[in-house]
């Protein structure tokens, strides 16, 4: 297990890039701390293929170093760093044994074999394989082939880091319940240092302790779930994380109140100053509430989505989505009005601070 | 009015499709929800006459159609895998069912510009799709249903391949862009909250068969039987087996929960409850029971927190609002909200709910 360290890494797939806009991945300078557990999130095209594949060592960077525990790897061929890695489609040798797939990372490093045998049976344990221990892999369905892919990312207790890109894809949706909690497990148990490249946030933020939010090449936040929804310091992530996504509404600010449209909004302390740029107020539906006071809207549509409505509303003009609770019913001459815990304030983009 | 009177297909001795009888209607929208392998994808294959069914027979508006060549039928189908002419560019690949139908030069382009506005293509037409995202070019795949003007458009996991929170946006003009054509629109998904997002009226399958249609909501809340109501939940339903004995569901070394009034009716005897996770929590309220179980791990999405339990060696789930991570091995008292509580009977079936008194 190893701290990873990203030293001013760019990267371009041109050779001879000038613009910002060349760099698929731009500027990343972070240190990740050993054993834990990081997603990477974000829209395709985004980067975090990009950088998971210069951490394995698939792609060399256009510019800057990358550190395992303080030692440049950057030149090293994937085979050369000691990590594991999990794909999107299952990799498994189909004439081996189910726990033979899993013990042959540990028997081609010459482990003896009664180690062998016990770590395998350990990890067989842990991703509920045990019952078919002996199955040649050829014929399991694609979910068990998946997962003894995972089991095999997992069985070496002494690799630097352990990479998932998509490693979900291929499994129903009922299977994915079970392995992404197994994975959580299995990470408090040995302590990996794991990153784990998805699309979905749900897949994101429940696997990780941190969330890295990408966006057009750049890291936008690094947070905790927690982090990420209540304070997002861009609105992209409000947008991205959490469905459906913050409500982003222009206001003007004065103070330490905002002015949407005709309505005074009361904000928990009053932003900086944002030098004229646009400013925005954001808002997650779950922080909006309905009531007989505050400020009036009209309602569009109510979807019932099962465990809760989501009503799509109008406020002075702009489309505002609110969360509704399963049990609970739109008023009649609705109003809402928005938990001050809830609020934050962007300026181009960027969530300003908002003082006592 | 597309009808299928009891359809089955059998391959190789295998029945991959047993007894479907549906009758979907012009301008409506129909989910077909059930795990991979249950069926949905030959179903699809027989509603456009891809395939021809074993027995039965497929009717539209009445017609019998059962043997006709998906050509001589107006359908248009939408794969998981997204499917253009790699050669050709967007507008091209866009305006090929209307050059191949013969549409003058005029009609073409206002149906192309009406097909790329919608699904937002404008930048991207003079481009092919090998220099697209992959949302683009499932966009360019639907574009091309829409010009078609199909009676029957046929979707099979349209989305599975995008991103997260394109499927969001897609999912939510999807319904209104075909909703305008009156086409009848079949949408296959294994996911649930993506049935949810959809709205109409939702199938859902099993093992080849139908197990329930009828209004979304209405199969999610109503579900007639246990596999229903499991094809319908995700997380996965919550599930405990227990005896009913007078007003209680008893089982030894559980404690006991109190038979709701509506399902007094039902006769003692064995029988399983099924929850959701979001009718459990951390906090009893209203017409909640305790039960005592055993945190496995939790997990947080950022509003809310999945508790994952163990109960009576069954898996379960608990969806609760707030930042909660509670240490694992804990045993835990969760209260379950009785209100939307299923009960099954012996055979599977839902037990019904009936007033009070009645």
């Amino acid at each position: 297990m190893a701290r990873i360290d990203l030293d001013h890494i760019r990267h371009a797939y041109l050779p001879n890039p000038t613009r910002e806009e060349d760099y698929a991945l731009r500027e990343v300078h972070h240190s990740w701390e050993d054993g834990g557990a990081y997603a990477l999130l974000g829209p395709s095209g985004c980067g975090k293929t990009t950088l998971l594949n210069i951490i394995s060592g698939l792609l060399t960077p256009s510019e800057g170093r990358i550190l395992f525990d303080g030692a440049d790897v950057t030149g090293l061929q994937p085979e050369e760093r000691n990590i594991a890695q999990v794909f999107q489609f299952p990799v498994v040798y189909d004439t081996m044994t189910v726990a033979d797939n899993l013990a042959f990372p540990l028997r081609n490093r010459g482990m003896a074999e009664a180690a062998v045998q016990a770590r395998v049976a350990e990890v067989l344990e842990m991703i509920d394989l045990t019952g078919i221990a002996h199955r040649k892999a050829r014929g399991l369905t694609a979910d068990l082939k998946q997962k003894i892919s995972l089991g095999r990312g997992l069985v070496r207790a002494d690799v630097n880091a352990i990479l998932f890109d998509e490693p979900l894809t291929v499994i129903d949706p009922h299977m994915k319940w079970q392995l992404r909690s197994q994975l959580k497990l299995l990470h408090r148990s040995f302590g990996h240092t794991m990153v784990y490249v998805t699309h979905d946030q749900t897949e994101a933020l429940t696997f990780a302790d941190k969330v890295v939010v990408m966006y057009e090449g750049e890291i936008v936040q690094i947070g905790t779930p927690q982090e990420l929804f209540e304070r997002p310091s861009h609105t992209f992530v409000g947008y991205f994380i959490g469905s459906p996504g913050m409500n982003v509404l222009p206001v003007s600010l004065d103070g330490a109140r905002a002015q949407l449209g005709s309505q005074s909004i009361v904000l928990p302390g009053a932003p900086g100053p944002t030098g004229g740029k646009r400013t925005e107020l954001g808002i997650r539906p779950e922080y909006v509430q309905f009531g007989s006071e505050g400020m009036p809207v009209s309602i569009r549509a109510v979807e019932d989505i099962g465990r809760h409505k989501i009503v799509r509303a109008m406020i002075e003009g702009h489309e505002l989505a609110v969360v509704l609770e399963e049990d609970k019913s739109v008023p009649t001459d609705p109003h809402v009005t928005f938990d001050p815990a809830g609020i934050n304030i962007y300026a181009d983009d960027w969530r300003v601070k908002l003082g006592d | 009015m597309l009808e299928l009177d009891n359809v089955s297909k059998i391959s190789n001795g295998e029945a991959h499709i047993s007894d479907v009888s549906l009758r979907l209607e012009s301008g409506s929208l129909n989910v077909l929800l059930g795990p991979t392998l249950s069926g949905k994808t030959s179903l699809m294959r027989i509603m456009a006459g891809l395939d021809r069914p074993t027995r039965g027979r497929v009717l539209s508006d009445g017609r019998d159609v059962t043997g006709e060549a998906v050509q001589k039928r107006n359908v248009a189908m939408v794969y998981q895998q997204f499917i253009n002419y790699p050669a050709m560019t967007v507008y091209e690949n866009i305006a090929s069912p209307l050059r191949i139908a013969g549409a003058d030069k005029a009609t073409i382009e206002r149906e192309v510009a009406r097909a790329s506005d919608l699904l937002r293509l404008g930048p991207y037409l003079q481009r092919t799709p090998l220099n697209l995202s992959g949302g683009q070019q499932q966009r360019t795949a639907l574009a091309r249903a829409i010009v078609k003007k199909a009676g029957l458009v046929l979707l099979d996991e349209p989305l599975a391949n995008l991103d997260y929170k394109l499927r969001e946006e897609l999912r939510a003009e999807l319904p209104k862009i075909f909703s305008e054509s009156g086409a009848i629109f079949v949408y296959a998904t294994t996911e649930p909250s993506e049935a949810l997002l959809l709205g109409g009226r939702t199938a859902t399958l099993s093992q080849g068969r139908i197990t329930q249609f009828g209004p979304t909501v209405e199969v999610f809340r109503d579900p007639v039987d246990l596999i229903t109501a499991q094809t319908f939940s995700d997380p996965p339903m919550n599930l405990l087996s227990m005896q009913k004995s007078q007003g209680r569901f008893v089982k030894s070394g559980l404690r006991d929960i109190p038979v709701p009034a509506a399902l007094m009716h039902l006769e003692d005897g064995p029988c399983t409850l099924g929850f959701r996770p979001h009718n459990l929590s951390l906090n009893p309220g209203a017409g909640t029971t305790p039960i005592s179980a055993r945190v496995m791990v939790t997990e947080i999405t950022g509003s809310e927190s999945y508790v994952h339990l163990v109960h009576d060696d069954q898996r379960w789930v608990m969806l609760t609002m707030g930042i909660h991570d509670i240490e694992a091995d804990a045993m835990l008292d969760v209260h379950l909200d009785t209100r939307h509580l299923l009960v099954f009977d012996r055979n599977g079936r839902t037990v019904r709910a009936r007033p009070a008194g009645a």
